[in-house]
């Protein structure tokens, strides 16, 4: 239409999305730092400070060399300048005096900082039917509950705590469904991780529960590599979240995760994310390049893993939870909103790599970007030969909010078994000037009709949140998308 | 012997889109309880005119003042000039996705309920209103449940806009051709709900080409833009006309 109508439109909702970021403090902390720069001598120094045993050593050197051999991907829709790995700090800790008894006892200015993000660790004001890992920049700074959870056998610590209490647990499972060198920042994460939380559900053990850990970037030049790995048994279930923030600063920080989902036979996890790392300024600047890999591997037979995401900080997003179908009538789901606004990138999707016979995935993915964004799917199904009779439906679904951003979709099907029942289903809308008219017209003022258009269009997905991060979720798009006119 | 009382009216009135003049001078004024139509040629301003009452960003006033029920609106917001009672009908009326009807519907009829002060209702209430509502434009209720206006046929296009403005219950409705796209049965649903809804203090404009819907709602007044000015104005006896002889005649 006109480009004075846009004008006044773009204004109107640039006024709405582009809501101050209210996670942006950073707290000032005494904190140990290991110097800037990747080498095998600070690998040798990073395991060295966490005490590891020898294979863990091993593990990271053969990544790094791994690594080195290794290019960044240039295959996905993102731009963004080089990173330089030399100018990071990778280990930043808060000096801890003494070995913690409880957590009562974790420096009063790191349970503030938790408290502000609407975590709190403390005996008297934790979450009742939530247990949480609290990460901050390098470290677990302690986990919740664990005593009771230990009732039911079900062991729920830092990665690093696990490293030293359950070795063998570690030495049969790190790697096994995201190998070293499945890609660049795999290898990376396996070279420098510094910890992540550690879920095992023994056998026949529903998890009484929600597992959830908080990850925290304070440091200003430093990564955060965290590595999360959940084992559910036989006939066991886990329902676990994380949740992420980061403060605002001018430079880019670099987030290199990887989690490892394994469920044996008739096991279900169910993997919820929200994340709001920092995104940026207005024009781009600053804000968390967010490079994960996370995998499932659906091992047994009727096991089920479901990934959840919703994805609305960080300036670049590089993640495919996917999950590898290999049991018999093992199943996958993947369900994501992501929202992109002012210049962020998000390419994002999913991998469903079907091996078991009778497997079935389903992938939903709600795309929404406004601002001069860009938001791509990007898609994975792959049906080997001996994988009878399975299943796979995807449905991805894209809304353009103004008329600067970008959106696409990049399926990639392969179907190696004629047994297979595949759909593929596509959608594209836009919220332009046209429509707010109309809502206008009916009386309804344009915060509401987003928050309407939002709602409705990310109902599927928002459903399949555990019920307390549902309402997060909602607030969460909310305060990007809402409320500052009137 | 009756006084009448004008809701709107249109004071020598210029509008542009992009630096191009649509409207020029135009001056119209519509009393309670009259229904007027307008016609014309292809590109003559008629649905621009529609959009300029209702608020529509593109537009610029150049000129010109818009009274309605004694008070000028041009400086009001689309949402504001909806409230006080100004309904469009749309030509093409938009999809959104994502969005059920019956959500869509009781937003509109709750944001009117606090704009006027009044306190709004739940859906459940809501859902014994509408479905009342619903019979008027012969429409089923399984309706609510999809989303406003995807998928919708023609025809269930201009019902939704006619089911809306019962609704809403406006004092001027502008129905921008709301009767093209429609077949005979669809015609007699939307032409019946039309007359049922009129009453002596509300008033209508109706933009169409054919002289078929003035058979079933019959306008007080006819009249004919051309160039962004009414050129002409009669009664039904200029629609027959039109209907012979077309637009060129009038030159």
């Amino acid at each position: 239409m006109s480009n004075q109508s846009n004008k006044i439109l773009n204004t109107n909702i640039t006024k709405l999305v582009n809501q101050p970021y209210k996670y942006g403090f950073s707290t000032n902390i005494e904190k140990e730092i290991i110097e800037k720069g990747l080498n095998e001598s600070i690998i040798h120094l990073i395991s060295q400070k966490k005490n590891e045993p020898n294979f863990l050593l091993n593990f990271r050197l053969k990544a790094y060399k791994k690594w080195k051999q290794m290019k960044c991907p240039d295959w996905s829709q993102l731009k963004f300048s080089e990173i330089d790995y030399q100018n990071i700090i990778y280990y930043s800790a808060p000096k801890l005096k003494k070995k913690l008894k409880s957590l009562d006892e974790v420096d009063p200015e790191l349970l503030k900082t938790f408290e502000k993000l609407g975590i709190s660790l403390t005996e008297q004001k934790q979450l009742t039917n939530v247990a949480v890992d609290a990460v901050f920049d390098s470290v677990s700074i302690g986990t919740t509950f664990q005593e009771e959870l230990a009732e039911y056998g079900v062991i729920f610590c830092a990665i690093s705590e696990a490293i030293q209490d359950y070795p063998e647990l570690i030495k049969k499972y790190l790697g096994t469904v995201v190998p070293i060198g499945d890609n660049y920042y795999s290898a990376l994460n396996s070279a420098v991780f510094t910890d992540g939380s550690f879920c095992y559900i023994p056998k026949g053990i529903k998890c009484p529960l929600e597992l959830s850990t908080y990850f925290r970037i304070n440091e200003k030049e430093s990564g955060q590599f965290e590595r999360t790995l959940i084992i559910a048994d036989e006939n066991s279930t886990v329902s676990y979240l994380e949740g992420c923030t980061a403060p605002q600063y001018d430079d880019n920080q670099l987030h290199a995760a990887i989690v490892e989902l394994i469920a044996f036979d008739n096991a279900t996890i169910k993997y919820s994310t929200v994340q709001n790392w920092y995104s940026g300024n207005s024009i781009g600047k600053g804000g968390i390049y967010n490079f994960v890999t996370k995998r499932g591997l659906s091992i047994g037979v009727n096991s089920k893993i479901s990934w959840t995401q919703v994805e609305t900080g960080s300036a670049i997003t590089w993640k495919y939870p996917g999950c590898i179908l290999a049991g018999t009538n093992s199943q996958g789901e993947f369900y994501s909103v992501a929202l992109t606004n002012q210049y962020q990138q998000a390419d994002t999707g999913s991998k469903m790599i079907h091996i078991g016979s009778n497997s079935r995935s389903r992938i939903v993915s709600k795309g929404i970007s406004t601002g001069k964004s860009k938001n791509s799917y990007r898609g994975f199904v792959n049906i080997t030969n001996k994988a009878f009779n399975t299943r796979n439906y995807s449905q991805c679904d894209s809304l353009l909010i103004g008329n600067q951003s970008n959106a696409n979709t990049f399926p990639f099907i392969s179907v190696q078994n004629l047994t297979t029942k595949l759909e593929h289903e596509a959608s594209t809308s836009k919220i332009g000037e046209e429509q707010i008219f109309y809502f206008l017209q009916r009386g309804i003022s344009i915060e509401k009709a987003i928050e309407l258009i939002i709602s409705g269009f990310c109902q599927e997905v928002f459903t399949e949140l555990p019920l307390e991060f549902a309402e997060e979720a909602d607030r969460l798009l909310s305060l990007k998308l809402e409320g500052s006119i009137g | 012997m009756n006084i009448k009382t004008p809701i709107l009216e249109i004071k020598n009135l210029n509008v542009s889109i992009n630096d191009i003049e649509i409207l020029k001078n135009l001056n119209l004024t519509i009393n309670q309880g009259e229904i007027h139509a307008i016609m014309g040629p292809n590109g003559s301003g008629k649905s621009t005119f529609s959009k300029v009452l209702a608020g529509h960003p593109a537009y610029k006033v150049l000129d010109g003042d818009v009274i309605f029920r004694g008070k000028s609106i041009l400086s009001l917001e689309a949402e504001d000039r909806s409230h006080l009672g100004i309904f469009l009908a749309f030509q093409y009326p938009i999809e959104i996705p994502g969005v059920s009807n019956e959500d869509f519907l009781r937003l509109a009829y709750n944001s009117k309920l606090k704009a006027q002060g009044k306190e709004e209702i739940d859906p459940i209430q809501f859902l014994s209103l509408i479905y009342e509502k619903l019979k008027t434009v012969k429409m089923a209720p399984t309706f609510l449940s999809r989303n406003v206006n995807e998928g919708f046929s023609g025809g269930e296009k201009k019902r939704n806009e006619i089911l809306q403005m019962t609704l809403l219950d406006p004092q001027l409705s502008i129905l921008d051709e709301t009767d093209s796209g429609l077949d005979i049965d669809a015609l007699k649903i939307i032409s019946n709900g039309i007359n049922t809804f009129m009453k002596p203090d509300k008033a209508i404009i109706l933009i169409t080409h054919y002289k078929r819907l003035l058979d079933y709602v019959k306008p007080d007044y006819i009249h004919v833009m051309q160039n962004g000015k009414i050129i002409k104005t009669g009664n039904n006896q200029l629609a027959e006309e039109l209907e012979q002889k077309g637009y060129g005649w009038l030159n």
